[in-house]
């Protein structure tokens, strides 16, 4: 699903900063991967490599068998819809109901109108906010906001879904419904690539977890814990 | 583009505008002032045009025979003006029907011929038509020429000096109308730039979800369009009244002045103001998503 070759990514500037490292990675398709490390690691720097917001300074990317290198600007739409985002910050429209928000993400890859009215409920039912569509999100605690947010991931049926500290703004009771949900879309077939620095999820979870630090790969365990 | 997809971008692109009201109002004015200003330079130079051939087509050059020229002879000169370039329609006037204009010009119960002791003084004369304005100088040189031509008059320069305030006009027509227009545009562009502004989010959770850019686009280009059509109608509206009302008072008033009231040409002007000014409204949209929206 994901491999990467080699793969460098500093930053140029004042001060020359090497945020990635000669980083080899592959992520097998269902898999689910925990990328942990401290902050300034280079977790979200690969995650944005790897959905093509940046470009590797070196090395190869290649998701669903396609090189992000090699790929045409007017292509990056069409590739960014096999894939789903979490955010920390849940990035959601504020001034739209739940259902706007889920259904813009499907507008916004111009399916039918017809077809956005059927999924959107099903999809919400999924995550079980089917009784808050009408609500705008700062009527939602965090965690429902956080299940808008899924919805929005996987309503347009993603192959991968990369989620950048799902749970960081959640307390632990709620992070691990979030936590469950995920793993739940990941069993039907869905990779799932998630940046975390919750350790007790993790350990508790005990999935492959890849460990970054000052931009190396410093861990790569099957069914690993936070630390080694 | 889908056909659901470009009922997304007219919702968004209305929602927009009902966000940004103050500012839609505004470049909506403007492109209603650009335009009522380029309307009415335009019309203006249509009339003056209207004008200049409605005075070039009564232009006749009067040719003035010597007194000592035999009637004979003279009558046999037309052959000779038929022949110049140009000439469309040659009239002799005779002397005593020279003198009987001018009574007439006097009032009718003048006897002219008494009073000038049964002389009369006139000499005869050419009247000459061409076939176009502009030729009327070179055929007037040209008729100057002839031995037998005393005196040769015409309109000197009133259809120069009106060709010359059409041009003038149509200059100044055109830089007014280009400074107003970029005042539209630039105006049109800051407040799609506020309405990216306001949309950042969406279009940064857009793109990740894999919108295309010109699903991006689409919805700001519309609202530019709309401000520029509706700044049109406004303007079309105000000036189709302005004009109809002005044709009116002077058909009742002043009824002497030649002024334009083609149908089919004015409405060519108001289609041309409709086209110009949702271009604008594209082009104010084009600058702003060009500068503020890298996508």
């Amino acid at each position: 699903m994901i491999q990467l070759f080699n793969v460098s990514k500093t930053y140029e500037g004042e001060v020359k900063v090497e945020a990635l490292r000669d980083i080899n990675l592959h992520i097998k398709r269902g898999e689910f991967v925990f990328l942990v490390g401290p902050s300034g690691a280079g977790k979200s720097t690969l995650t944005r490599l790897m959905i093509r917001e940046e470009l590797p300074s070196k090395g190869q990317i290649l998701v669903d068998n396609r090189s992000l290198l090699r790929m045409k600007e007017r292509e990056v739409p069409y590739f960014r819809r096999k894939i789903g985002f979490i955010f920390q910050d849940f990035r959601l429209l504020m001034e739209r109901t739940v259902y706007e928000n889920v259904a813009f993400a499907m507008e916004a890859i111009e399916a039918p109108s017809s077809v956005v009215r059927e999924r959107v409920p099903a999809v919400l039912e999924l995550v079980g906010l089917k009784d808050k569509l009408t609500a705008y999100p700062h009527q939602l605690s965090g965690g429902q906001q956080q299940r808008v947010c899924i919805a929005r991931a996987i309503v347009n049926n993603p192959l991968l879904i990369i989620a950048d500290e799902p749970t960081g703004n959640l307390d632990p009771d709620t992070s691990w419904e979030i936590m469950n949900l995920l793993l739940a879309i990941n069993k039907r077939g869905t990779t799932i690539v998630t940046a975390t620095h919750d350790k007790e999820m993790v350990d508790r979870i005990k999935r492959r977890v890849i460990a970054l630090q000052n931009g190396r790969i410093v861990r790569d365990e099957e069914r690993g814990g936070y630390q080694a | 583009m889908r056909l659901s997809s470009l009922q997304y971008a007219v919702r968004d692109a209305f929602r927009s505008l009902k966000r940004n009201k103050v500012m839609s109002m505004a470049s909506m004015a403007t492109v209603a002032i650009s335009l009522l200003i380029l309307g009415c330079a335009w019309l203006l130079v249509l009339n003056t045009q209207y004008l200049a051939t409605t005075m070039e087509s009564e232009l006749e050059i009067n040719a003035y025979l010597q007194l000592d020229v035999p009637r004979d002879k003279a009558l046999a000169m037309k052959k000779q003006l038929e022949s110049l370039t140009g000439v469309a329609q040659v009239t002799f006037v005779p002397k005593e029907e020279g003198l009987k204009l001018l009574e007439e010009r006097f009032g009718k119960d003048t006897d002219l011929l008494k009073a000038l002791g049964g002389n009369n003084p006139l000499p005869d004369m050419y009247r000459l038509k061409t076939k176009e304005a502009p030729q009327v100088p070179l055929v007037a040189e040209e008729v100057a020429k002839i031995q037998e031509i005393e005196k040769v008059r015409y309109g000197q320069g009133m259809v120069e000096k009106l060709l010359a305030l059409t041009n003038w006009l149509r200059s100044v027509g055109v830089v007014v109308i280009i400074a107003v227009g970029l005042a539209a545009v630039f105006l049109i562009a800051t407040t799609i730039r506020l309405t990216v502004f306001a949309r950042r989010r969406e279009i940064g959770i857009m793109k990740l979800v894999g919108a295309t850019n010109w699903y991006i686009r689409w919805p700001f280009f519309l609202e530019g369009m709309f401000i520029g059509l509706t700044g049109a109608l406004i303007a079309v509206g105000t000036l189709h009244f302005f004009y109809s009302e002005l044709v009116k008072n002077i058909a009742l008033t002043i009824n002497f002045l030649p002024i334009m009231t083609d149908k089919a040409m004015l409405y060519e002007v108001y289609q041309y103001l409709f086209i110009i000014g949702t271009a604008l409204g594209a082009m104010g949209s084009a600058i702003s998503l060009h500068r503020f929206l890298k996508v």
